[in-house]
């Protein structure tokens, strides 16, 4: 009876050893490179403005035109009162751009601009870039959103 | 303490036994996020088209569907909408190309789910589902009638249901028996001859019967298939049964289709489409004429005096924002083409927008293959598929029609 004991003892020594080894090798495998900076809000290239980018209403649908919400303001946070935008953006992994032309449609106040006319037909990282012409000057800013 | 410890190190075993032996998972959370994402039970409720106040009115309904069967509805008194929209073949017809009163360029797209798209015809060159229904009529090739006749057709046959649900008839009594700006040279000249006022009655009538005609066509809905069963199972961890339990070649060609050969990337949500259009490459078909697709749609879809910004339109503009934000320029839109749904495709050869493949095996092998376009640029890469994967892609797919 004992040596039963000792047998299932040596083979769960045994397994517990592979579960070890099992371990170390996920916990050291090479990390998935990281995605593109994905924060909603950030300076513009070259630091005039402050950019955040928003879904009107809160959440990304796949497949839906839906208005987001572009807010500039200016490096010591006025809001940046009319500024002429354009939109493009694209699948940079897929080289094609939007499947739509977003416009800047309504200024809303306190520098926040409705894109409207925006939709993403496919899961993956999307960018959408802003130039901005105000009277600080023109300045340009990328958003990357993943679906 | 030993007995505890060996108690442990049991359940331990039991677990490790668990998660790398006989109950590996068949899909990650991501694969089965994705194929949730594809199955039939999240399509949406069909939403109201406002553009089309009679869109959901059974009589407006049922006049389209009247219409749609009815070889009246064209110059020569033979061809219907259901002449190649055939209600037994998927609203299809097993064509290349479409042959109506003359031999078209493309092919007829079936019609399931056919009210959700927000662009029509392989190239979107019409913007909503009775602006679409308006065009075969006058195609010379199509139905090549013209609508003026449509419009005394109309008042003569199906006077009184007309009335019943679009109110009164304008009076006809001295519009042209054929006119429109679209005809022959005759009929150009008798529709210039028109007063604007007769002009825009004749319109009316006959955005009228393309909006009974969609009436009836929102009624085309997709049917649950194989792939839509295995998926609820998979989704609520139930053992697929019977039919709905998928072979291991078909598990193999849905793991490629939404993973190493990208469909998904365009063949997205229950529908197996993303509404867009893409070059992907397919060669032209022989003795057809140029055919550029998406980037000759758009100025068309613009022209259309029945777009939404257009004056038949029902409701406000707002519903038009398809139209006013479509890309118009660009090197994308050359030989772009709508991505099709996938559903019943493995009953519906031949395949792309001038049936150039007659096999789904040749419609993978192209995407594996992914040659260069003849203009434009192709969004498609080689994915040098094995032989056995192509397979199992095309397994996959049929399980989307059973």
């Amino acid at each position: 009876m004992a040596s039963i004991w000792r047998y299932i003892l040596a083979g769960l020594g045994l397994a517990a050893l592979l579960v070890g080894i099992v371990a170390a090798v996920y916990l050291t495998l090479p990390q998935p490179a990281p995605g593109p900076d994905l924060s909603r809000s950030k300076k513009t290239a070259n630091g005039l403005f402050v950019a955040s980018f928003e879904p009107e209403r809160g959440v990304v649908r796949q497949g839906e035109l839906q208005s987001w919400l572009l807010t500039l303001k200016t490096a010591a946070g006025a809001p940046v009162e009319g500024a002429a935008i354009t939109v493009s953006g694209g699948m940079p992994q897929h080289d094609h751009g939007l499947p739509t032309s977003p416009q800047a449609t309504d200024y809303l106040g306190q520098g926040r601009y409705r894109i409207d006319g925006v939709k993403f037909t496919m899961s993956g990282w999307w960018q959408m870039r802003f130039a901005v012409s105000a009277a600080a000057g023109s300045d340009s800013v990328v958003f990357n959103i993943v679906l | 303490m030993r007995r505890l410890i060996s108690v442990a190190s049991l359940l331990a075993l039991a677990a490790l036994a668990l998660l790398g032996g006989f109950g590996e998972p068949q899909f990650s959370d991501a694969e089965k996020k994705t194929i949730a994402s594809l199955a039939l039970n999240t399509l949406p409720s069909l939403k109201p088209d406002t553009t089309n106040q009679y869109a959901d009115v059974p009589a407006a309904a049922a006049l389209g569907s009247t219409l749609f069967f009815d070889g009246g509805m064209s110059r020569d008194g033979t061809v219907s909408c259901s002449t190649c929209h055939k209600i037994d073949r998927q609203f299809q017809d097993d064509l290349p190309q479409a042959v109506g009163v003359g031999h078209t360029n493309r092919r007829t797209m079936p019609l399931a789910g056919v009210a959700r798209n927000p662009w029509f015809f392989w190239d979107g060159r019409r913007d909503s589902l009775w602006a679409q229904a308006l065009t075969p009529l006058e195609n010379p090739l199509e139905q090549a009638g013209n609508r003026a006749a449509f419009a005394h057709y109309i008042k003569k046959r199906f006077g009184e249901r007309y009335e019943r649900i679009f109110g009164p008839l304008p009076d006809l009594s001295s519009v042209p028996a054929n006119a429109s700006p679209l005809g022959s040279d005759a009929e150009k000249a008798a529709w210039n001859a028109m007063p604007t006022g007769q002009q825009d009655d004749v319109n009316r009538v006959f955005a009228n019967i393309g909006k009974a005609i969609a009436a009836f066509e929102r009624s085309i809905e997709p049917e649950q298939t194989r792939f839509d069963r295995f998926a609820i199972d998979l989704a609520t961890g139930a053992k697929p049964e019977g039919n709905a339990a998928f072979s291991p070649e078909e598990i193999l060609g849905l793991k490629l289709f939404i993973g190493k050969a990208n469909c998904v990337t365009c063949h997205n949500g229950p529908r197996f489409t993303d509404n867009s259009f893409h070059n992907t490459g397919v060669p032209p078909f022989d003795g057809l004429p140029p055919d550029r697709g998406r980037v000759d749609a758009v100025t068309q879809v613009e022209a259309d005096p029945f777009n939404c910004i257009g004056k038949f339109r029902d409701g406000d503009e707002s519903a038009c924002r398809e139209l006013r934000f479509m890309v118009k320029d660009g090197p994308q839109i050359m030989r772009a083409y709508k991505t099709p749904s996938l559903r019943g495709a493995a009953y519906r050869p031949p395949y792309m927008h001038a049936g150039q493949f007659s096999t789904l095996d040749e419609v993978v092998a192209h995407y594996s293959k992914a040659p260069p376009s003849v203009e434009g640029v192709s969004e498609v890469h080689p994915l040098d598929l094995s032989e056995r994967e192509r397979a199992a892609l095309v397994a996959f797919l049929k399980t989307l029609s059973d």
